[in-house]
């Protein structure tokens, strides 16, 4: 199984521990990444914000760049997901849009012809590797663990192309079906605020206050993330959300990758698992020898 | 005078219906299911149905001077739940773009210095890390406020998850091209 692999920005930077804890999960299921050479940035929600089709072409250059591998391109990213499939879709669909793109990935001397799938990795490995795959090869059961698999909004809206835009289930079937406990968890696919924490922090913080309170009021002991954005601001703000709002939030939140990890027996140096800015190695600790 | 004004609103609502579906939004049945799925509504000026009522009856100003279209976090809840399929997030790109194009948007609002500094950090660069875009977004807008950030910041540099500068991708010049010749063509 091989796909092109897209790491995104945030990958490099803030949200490291995504991307090897990705690479190593891949490797442990026979996935293989080969990473798209001199990606560029997707543009996120800003390059849109200012101009549309420029958004799409510099999308198109990363989907050009993939297609020459012939494999279908794979993100971990909901963002660059959602941005990428959207250019994908709106360049196969509109001839007016496709024209454009054409002719400026002419002039790079590029070319794109529409033959690939925009994936994400979550899909990837519930979809084409498979449940049945992954259960032979899981040497920890995640058995007693409490877990709020938070999916966030771009990983299944607008384009919902493997799980469902208002109740996603994806996380919630994969780590029960590994031994974890799902906590009931409403606000799972709600927004966390994206990129508002940053540019309005003081108004923002009420909707990563929700969220938390929500984990804790049904016992979660960790927030399991498949976005970067939601994962920095879940942890990240914390801080400032129990100032504000005068509560004692501690709950770790990760990435999916690494919790599949874990269940896969990868070691916490491998899954960059001590990276977090609220700990969850207390949590962890019993599958890597530790009491609970 | 009057007529300058129809005009714009005229351009306006031709630039509206011509991005992908953007016709659609003639079919708006100001249900409020849009107002109603917004995580952000409580932080607005006007709500989502409200912009788009505003913006039919040509008021257009009062919208893009609203802080609504900056506030759409782009969940997308309201997209794929409109009764008439309007892809309302698409139309708060719209906006947004029409906003930045005729220098229309609410005073002190953060959000389209951030879309402004991202864009030329991708252009530079073609890539985009972080923390740089923070700091000059901070440095931008509130630069007193980088003092809030410093414990987040270090704890992600203990943790060695901050890079403190933009490297380029080696293709820059080709991304460069392609940004230029869109640009150049005026449909950007």
């Amino acid at each position: 199984m091989r796909y092109s692999y897209y790491p995104g920005c945030s990958l490099e930077v803030t949200a490291k521990p995504y991307d090897a804890s990705a690479r190593a999960v891949c490797q442990a299921l026979d996935i293989e990444l080969e990473e798209v050479d001199d990606w560029n940035c997707c543009g996120a929600t800003s390059y849109i914000s200012i101009r549309e089709l420029i958004s799409f072409a510099i999308s198109a250059r990363n989907l050009a760049l993939a297609e020459k591998k012939k494999n279908d391109l794979v993100t971990v990213c909901p963002a660059c997901y959602t941005v990428l499939n959207k250019a994908n879709i709106y360049i196969n669909e509109k001839e007016d849009i496709k024209k454009t793109v054409d002719e400026a990935l002419a002039v790079a001397n590029l070319k794109y012809d529409g033959t690939i799938k925009v994936r994400h990795l979550l899909d990837v490995i519930v979809n084409d590797v498979g449940l049945q795959k992954i259960q032979p090869k899981i040497k920890k059961r995640l058995e007693g663990l409490k877990i709020a698999p938070y999916y966030g909004c771009q990983i299944s809206r607008p384009h919902g192309t493997f799980d469902d835009p208002e109740f996603p289930m994806t996380m919630d079937n994969l780590f029960s079906s590994l031994g974890a406990e799902v906590v009931n968890f409403p606000l799972k696919a709600k927004c966390c605020g994206g990129i508002l924490i940053t540019t309005e922090p003081e108004e923002s913080l009420k909707l990563i206050k929700d969220l938390l309170s929500c984990a804790q009021d049904n016992k979660a002991e960790l927030i399991v993330t498949a976005c970067p954005l939601c994962e920095i601001n879940l942890e990240g703000y914390q801080k400032k959300v129990n100032k504000k709002f005068k509560t004692v939030f501690s709950i770790p939140a990760i990435y999916f990758t690494q919790l599949l990890g874990v269940a896969l027996g990868l070691s916490k140096e491998k899954l960059l698992i001590g990276k977090e800015l609220v700990s969850a190695e207390k949590v962890l600790d019993r599958f890597y020898g530790g009491k609970r | 005078m009057i007529d300058t004004k129809e005009k714009l609103n005229q351009t306006f609502l031709e630039d509206i219906y011509s991005i992908p579906d953007g016709e659609k939004l003639k079919a708006c049945i100001q249900c409020g299911t849009c107002s109603a799925s917004c995580p952000t509504s409580y932080l607005m000026d006007y709500t989502p149905r409200q912009i788009i009522s505003a913006f039919r009856a040509g008021m257009i100003d009062q919208v893009l001077r609203s802080n609504t279209i900056w506030m759409c976090a782009s969940c997308y809840y309201c997209t794929v739940r409109c009764p008439s399929g309007i892809k309302l997030t698409d139309i708060m790109y719209e906006l947004k773009r029409l906003g930045i194009k005729y220098r229309i948007y609410p005073p002190k609002n953060p959000s389209p210095v951030m879309a402004k500094i991202f864009v030329d950090t991708i252009n530079q660069f073609g890539r985009s890390a972080e923390t740089v875009l923070l700091t000059l977004f901070f440095l931008k807008t509130k630069p007193f406020k980088i003092l809030d950030f410093v414990p987040l910041g270090w704890k992600l540099f203990t943790k060695g998850r901050i890079a403190t500068s933009n490297k380029s991708i080696k293709g820059k010049d080709d991304l460069v091209k392609i940004i230029e010749y869109i640009e150049k063509k005026g449909v950007a």
